[in-house]
């Protein structure tokens, strides 16, 4: 029986050659990511910015009327709605802002919501409500002060645990390939003003987690090699431990992308930007893994040298005499 | 490393066999066809996003109990200068800024007073400090403060009440299995699977539970009271069930009785002489003069106790009762006249309590993600298995069992944990990632196999240091998801959590199956082949 192989034995594909191009690309994607999060901005949920958000699926219709709907909201007179069409085609998702005072007063949400759920029903007789959410300004703050210390947090502590385990130059690379990661990811969210809601957050949190993967099995063949080869070049070394784990990088990133494809094309429409972020995140990881976190090693001066502790006079006596070199 | 005596295996079978079969009930609940009665039952819990249901944030003003608290101590002052003897003079008496300040008229008294007041303020539970702080200024001026300490009681009390009495107000919705909890210092979360309409609840959230004591009317005839003929001033209020008279209902006089509103205190007590459970309730001063009246202007009538619209018992008054302290007797338990005093206690709501967060799914859209994720899942994982099968052959099918143990050792371990582990559509997408970055352990493994055996070894000692060799990159990266995942589990809430916490047991599990069981059943075959040559 021949079993595949994606990747041959024995590569020897020189990948830190070219870690200044690709890391300026990189450098450029970041640069490009943040540019977009601060000019653009992230299509923020009610979950982040307050509001009440109300889910409807037409379903007789090939597609959800759209602009029909927002007329329809707007003479409510409560304000204008952000109206989109969110996971099947025929699906929308209506947001608006909390009507003035129903911090002090939750009645004033509740007859919004019976006004608009209601109207739709009468005017749309295949429309089916799927949901309502209505958050206050209060807890929309605080959910995002919430997801902001998890995010930090979480990528703080998996670095200290890699710098634990390492070495710190390991903790740093590893933390500047999540920053890599998170903050392409928040790019693309950006870029395609999908909505950014407390999923897509636990999103990022996973991605911290499963995107390091890559890197620890990197970082640990290198480790493995510095203490094989005590004089090998460090741009060298790094380049064997890409090569030596490269199979088995391959071969995981398609055993998630495979379950992931899955979960894309054929799984609830309503997680698909939960899904979509994790995607993008592990196939971006897989790259930093490579690209990030192992050049970063080098510009930290680490080589197999480092963390040998340093020899004594007596301890060089005894080497010398045992006549090794 | 590749030892396994025989005691190993049978305890590693019977750990992964019985957490397998914890699944099989979900499973099974799948189809259509009813579970045999004899058997235990675990089932996965489905969150809210998957069942359809409402979830509701509320939130207190512990402001407003600051003032209630404060408008009480205004009271119980006053009465206790009133009632001293002789009788203390208040001068000016105001209440500011959570502080109440109290003239003494009578300077040389003003000890006298301090004394009385003192015993009114307690501790402030174990944080060693009282609930109030007591000052003289300016000799004859009394100021009372309430201390943070106190006041986190009263708030801590407050919500306990509170919390209480809504797990209460939403049973007698008839909701299955709502889940209620205190969260932060002044909030409950409220989750009722199945409810579209969470308008209901939340008007019910804003009502009273209503104590009452009324006259009975003895002149109304059974009969009528049956056929359900109002004798004129009248109303005719149900026994509660559970009650002495359950079933049956009396005729009570419309005007003239009171509220149970103005009550101070409900304690769970028992009967001096029958040594039955009752609720001993403590009027205000206003609530006891009243009760006083009714119950001097009745004595040797009966007079009807009731909750919520329903009778509770309806004694006879004996004498008149002065001191403002009555107690309601009934079929209690200790539990049932204890939730009763803290039903009582809360006065209805102690707090008034404001929806912050809401969100309503419906059940269609529920089900419908969850035949989506399931097919999702099903196609993934079939086609992770061929991939596995295809690029490790023999090594690939330990991987696909180890997956299925995985998943199955995953739903179990989610079963016997309930409501502790609801299942949501994060969670469903965890599951979906789980088996994905599960295998990733195997193909470690099998990567270095590999290795090992193209750099010479032989095919024993390849496997051996296979596994040897990959652990510590599998231990690593699996503690890093860890660590998001317990941080997502501590910050997250709902759904959020629910995909936490599948990715924690998935986590634990697929160490469990993708490393320790695989090597068992490699270290089996190698054990009984013996292969010179490994296809890998």
């Amino acid at each position: 029986m021949k079993l595949l192989k994606l990747v041959p034995d024995d590569t020897n594909i020189k990948f830190l050659r070219l870690r200044g191009p690709f890391y300026t690309i990189s450098m450029l994607l970041m640069a490009a990511s943040i540019g977009l999060l601060l000019t653009r901005g992230l299509n923020l949920g009610v979950d982040f910015i307050g509001g009440q958000m109300v889910r409807v699926t037409f379903t007789q219709e090939k597609t959800a009327p759209v602009a029909k709907v927002r007329q329809e909201v707007e003479r409510l007179g409560y304000g204008e709605p952000t109206i989109q069409q969110v996971g099947a085609p025929n699906a929308m998702a209506i947001r608006m802002k909390l009507p003035q005072g129903s911090d002090v007063n939750p009645g004033l949400a509740d007859e919004m919501t019976r006004k608009l759920t209601s109207d739709i029903k009468a005017r749309h007789a295949d429309a089916r409500i799927d949901g309502v959410d209505s958050v206050t300004g209060k807890v929309s703050k605080e959910l995002k002060w919430t997801a902001f210390k998890a995010l930090g947090f979480a990528a703080i502590a998996v670095a200290a645990y890699i710098w634990f385990r390492f070495e710190w130059q390991f903790g740093i690379g590893a933390l500047f390939s999540l920053v890599h990661d998170v903050t392409l990811t928040l790019g693309l969210f950006s870029l395609t003003q999908l909505e950014f809601d407390l999923n897509i957050v636990a999103a990022l949190l996973t991605l911290i987690g499963y995107s390091l993967n890559d890197t620890i099995v990197v970082y640990d063949r290198i480790r493995e090699n510095m203490k094989k080869f005590r004089r090998m070049d460090m741009p060298d070394l790094l380049d064997l431990s890409v090569n030596e784990t490269l199979s088995r990088t391959i071969v995981t990133s398609l055993s998630i992308l495979i379950t992931l494809a899955a979960l894309l094309a054929f799984g609830p429409n309503v997680i698909f930007g939960f899904t979509l972020a994790i995607t993008f995140g592990i196939f971006v990881g897989t790259y930093s893994s490579i690209y990030m976190a192992a050049p970063i090693l080098i510009w930290l001066k680490v080589n197999p040298q480092s963390f040998v502790p340093n020899e004594t006079p007596a301890e060089r006596q005894e080497r010398k005499a045992r006549g090794e070199g | 490393m590749l030892d396994f005596p025989l005691w190993k295996r049978l305890y590693l079978w019977a750990l992964t066999l019985f957490f397998a079969f914890a699944a099989v009930p979900s499973l099974y609940s799948l189809t259509a066809a009813p579970w045999p009665s004899f058997l235990p039952e675990p089932r996965i819990r489905l969150g809210l996003d998957l069942a359809g249901g409402s979830y509701l944030l509320l939130e207190a003003q512990p402001t407003q109990v600051a003032k209630q608290r404060l408008e009480s101590m205004e009271e119980s002052v006053r009465a206790a200068m009133r009632t001293a003897k002789p009788r203390i003079q208040i001068g000016d008496m105001s209440a500011a800024g959570g502080r109440l300040s109290v003239v003494i008229e009578d300077p040389t008294r003003v000890d006298a007073a301090r004394g009385l007041i003192e015993p009114l303020t307690t501790g402030a539970g174990l944080s060693g400090k009282r609930d109030w702080t007591i000052q003289v200024l300016d000799g004859n001026r009394i100021v009372l403060a309430q201390t943070q300490e106190g006041l986190d009681l009263a708030v801590s009390q407050a919500m306990d009440s509170a919390t209480e009495v809504v797990r209460k107000r939403i049973d007698a919705l008839g909701t299955r299995e709502p889940t209620i909890i205190r969260s932060g210092t002044n909030r409950i979360v409220v989750q009722v699977p199945g409810l579209q309409d969470p308008q209901a609840l939340k008007d019910l959230l804003g009502k009273t539970a209503e104590l009452e004591f009324k006259l009975v009317d003895q002149s109304a005839l059974p009969s009528d009271i049956a056929q359900g003929i109002v004798p004129p001033g009248d109303e005719i209020v149900p026994y509660a069930p559970g009650e002495a008279g359950a079933g049956t209902a009396i005729a009570v006089k419309r005007l003239g009785g009171i509220k149970g509103d103005q009550l101070t205190n409900a304690q769970q007590s028992f009967d001096s002489r029958s040594n039955q459970p009752l609720v001993a309730i403590q009027f205000d001063q206003q609530g006891g003069a009243k009760f006083a009246r009714l119950t001097s202007e009745n004595v040797n009538k009966p007079f009807a106790i009731i909750l919520d619209g329903q009778v509770i018992s309806a004694p006879n008054i004996n004498e008149p009762i002065l001191g403002g302290a009555a107690t309601i007797s009934g079929s209690f338990t200790v539990e049932t006249a204890n939730q009763l005093a803290i039903a009582l206690r809360s006065g209805a709501l102690p707090v008034d309590l404001k929806v912050m967060e809401e969100s309503t799914i419906s059940a269609e859209l529920g089900k419908d993600s969850i035949s989506k994720g399931t097919i999702a899942f099903g196609i993934g994982t079939l086609a992770l298995m061929v991939f596995m099968l295809i690029t490790y052959g023999r090594f690939g099918v330990y991987t696909c069992l180890a997956l299925i143990f995985n998943l199955l050792m995953i739903l179990g371990v989610m079963a016997l944990l309930g409501s502790l582990a609801a299942l949501t559509l994060p969670g469903i997408a965890g599951l979906v990632l789980t088996v994905g970055a599960a295998v990733d352990a195997n193909v470690l493994i099998n990567e270095r196999i590999r290795e090992e055996r193209h750099r010479g070894r032989k095919v024993i000692q390849s496997v051996e240091l296979g596994y040897k060799e990959a652990s510590s990159a599998i231990f690593d990266g699996n503690a890093t998801n860890l660590i998001a995942a317990v941080l997502m589990f501590l910050f997250g809430s709902g759904p959020i959590k629910g995909f936490a916490v599948v990715l924690m047991i998935g986590i634990v599990t697929s160490v469990f199956t993708a490393v320790t069981l695989t090597r068992m059943w490699v270290a089996g075959w190698l054990r009984r082949k013996r292969p010179v040559e490994l296809v890998l």
